[in-house]
């Protein structure tokens, strides 16, 4: 089985988010950026069933500019053997998910994390799935192969599924995948520098939306503190100035 | 030309969010000048389908099979697009919930729309349409423009109140069009928790983190979620140190809430924390130490023991509600 995993490189969580030119793009100086956190955990489960025995080959997969790189070598350095980098600015999720059904259409199993932290669309994944025609499930808590066939654990509102689904098939995945992000050794740091990372030049592809602009959120009224022997105030308070209870 | 919704049923039920949804559509569809047709997928009774009119719906496409059960997204997703393709819908609505996470992306590369997932209010212009949503998880929002004919909208839970109407929808037994070969998905075993406020549902949260120090300390906010009827959280450090499940994490990569009233206990408030409950309309955070960044996300708060204030808050509701 060769597993796709798609990674985005984001801002690190951290990050304070401001805008330049006019509010119209993200300010980008200073920024760490690292694999989103659900495509991380998505790479960690990839190489743990690549580990047990399951999975040929883990290729890693971008649609960015050479600012991206180090984010792919670092998963390489997770444990992915190979990377792919689509050499372009992405523009919105149809444009990305155009761009990534070029290279995912030789793969068993592609798996994305649920949203991105930066712009959290949650659409990249469906939108793949769609235009490969290939199926997807979403809120992928859990992935197993056995005998060759792929079990997941889907969450549901209250609850949870497993389910068995024929391959090709995207994956949308998020957290309980894995519980804590695999970090790179030493070791696998040094092989991460050998193993390829290839370039690709873009489709042609449209998009769909764009950005107009952004707001941050207007600051916050102060914290109202009500005394530790005073709880009943605070009721009050909730009942009636917050109307909240 | 009419909007189409598409409405998840819970075991044959809608939800407080399913007619925020069909709410929201109206809202939108009187701004286009057009009407609101839901689409029902599953067993329902006609009753129960009867109250998304009760919300601005004139019409309900109803496909009353089991089939879909398994939810195969491929398969939903089919079904969906034909429906809008027979409605000639100029935009379709979803909850920005698991299953409308699922399949509206699906949809809009069936029907070639634009999409924008997550909006929180009605677009600020129709001609160009130009929605906003939150962006850098609840950091910022962004205003965004679809250049295409067709508009997909997924819309955040919480984020649209309640309009009710009193149209009478007339139901129609609708045929997706969709053959048994396009189900790929087997469904093994369901597991529901049962009697639980659910987190994504509960109107008030209540939650812990750290603070509470140990595994065997939270009967105190179980009594008081009892009381108030509400869901309980915590923070990722206790789930991932197994005091509470993984289902109950809020925050960034966990669940993200957006109640009308959010406690905190013993949360120090972390940004990837903040990230998954700054949509709470009120926040109340309890923690010993003054300076904990919770304290700048929250309304109200109280520098104390949560071992002190959360028996003496389930004590004052108490007296409250009786």
């Amino acid at each position: 089985m060769k597993i796709l995993v798609l990674i985005s490189n984001v801002p690190d969580t951290t990050t304070k988010i401001r805008f330049v030119d006019n509010n119209k793009a993200f300010d980008t100086s200073g920024v760490q950026w690292i694999i989103n956190p659900w495509d991380e955990l998505a790479l960690t489960r990839a190489v743990e069933l690549k580990e047990a025995g399951g999975v040929e080959t883990i290729t890693v997969a971008n649609v960015g500019e050479s600012i991206t790189e180090p984010t792919l070598r670092k998963a390489l350095a997770v444990g992915a053997d190979d990377a792919i980098r689509i050499d372009t600015k992405p523009k919105d999720a149809y444009f990305v998910a155009s761009q990534l059904a070029e290279i995912a259409k030789n793969f068993d199993v592609i798996m994305v994390g649920i949203e991105a932290s930066d712009y959290n669309g949650s659409a990249v994944g469906g939108m793949l799935a769609e235009l490969l025609d290939f199926n997807s499930v979403s809120a992928v808590s859990g992935m197993n192969i056995e005998n060759g066939q792929l079990t997941l654990t889907r969450e549901i509102d209250g609850g949870q599924q497993k389910i068995s689904v024929k391959t090709p098939v995207v994956t949308i995945v998020q957290k309980g995948i894995a519980i804590d992000p695999r970090i790179p050794a030493m070791r696998g740091i040094m092989m991460a520098r050998k193993k390829p990372l290839k370039v690709v030049p873009a489709v042609e592809a449209g998009e769909k939306t764009s950005y107009v602009n952004f707001e941050l959120p207007p600051p916050k009224a102060a914290c109202k503190m009500v005394e530790e022997d005073n709880v009943k105030e605070l009721v009050r308070l909730l009942q009636e100035e917050a109307k909240a209870l | 030309m009419s909007i189409l919704v598409y409405t998840e049923n819970w075991d044959g039920k809608f939800k407080k969010l399913s007619f925020e949804l069909v709410s929201y559509a109206k809202a939108l569809a009187n701004e286009l000048s057009t009407t609101v047709t839901a689409l029902s997928i599953g067993k329902v009774a006609d009753e129960e389908l009867k109250k998304l009119g009760n919300y601005g719906a004139s019409k309900i496409l109803n496909v009353a099979e089991d089939r879909f059960e398994n939810l195969d997204n491929k398969a939903l997703a089919l079904a969906v697009a034909n429906a809008a393709k027979s409605e000639g819908s100029k935009a379709v609505v979803f909850a920005h919930n698991n299953l409308g996470k699922a399949i509206a992306p699906r949809v809009s590369v069936k029907l070639d729309g634009g999409m924008v997932t997550g909006v929180t209010e009605l677009p600020e212009s129709t001609d160009p349409i130009i929605v906003k949503k939150k962006v850098f998880t609840g950091k910022a929002f962004a205003n965004i423009q679809i250049h295409a004919d067709i508009k997909i909208l997924t819309l955040a839970q919480n984020s649209f109140e309640l309009i009710e109407t009193d149209n009478n929808a007339v139901i129609e037994s609708f045929d997706a069009g969709v053959s048994d070969d396009v189900f790929s998905t087997t469904l093994n075993e369901t597991n529901k928790v049962t009697g639980k406020v659910l987190l994504t549902d509960a109107e008030i949260v209540v939650s812990g983190g750290r603070g509470f120090k140990g595994p065997e300390n939270w009967g105190i906010l179980e009594e008081l979620a009892d009381v108030l009827g509400a869901g309980m959280a915590c923070s990722r450090p206790v789930s991932d140190e197994g005091w509470r499940g993984h289902e109950e994490h809020v925050g960034q990569t966990g669940k993200i809430i957006a109640p009308n009233l959010y406690f905190a206990f013993g949360i120090s408030g972390a940004i990837q924390h903040l990230g998954g409950v700054n949509s709470s309309k009120v926040i109340v955070a309890v923690n010993k130490d003054a300076e904990a960044p919770i304290f700048e996300a929250a309304d109200y708060g109280i520098v104390g023991d949560l071992f002190k204030v959360i028996p003496q808050l389930t004590e004052e509701i108490k007296a409250v509600k009786s």
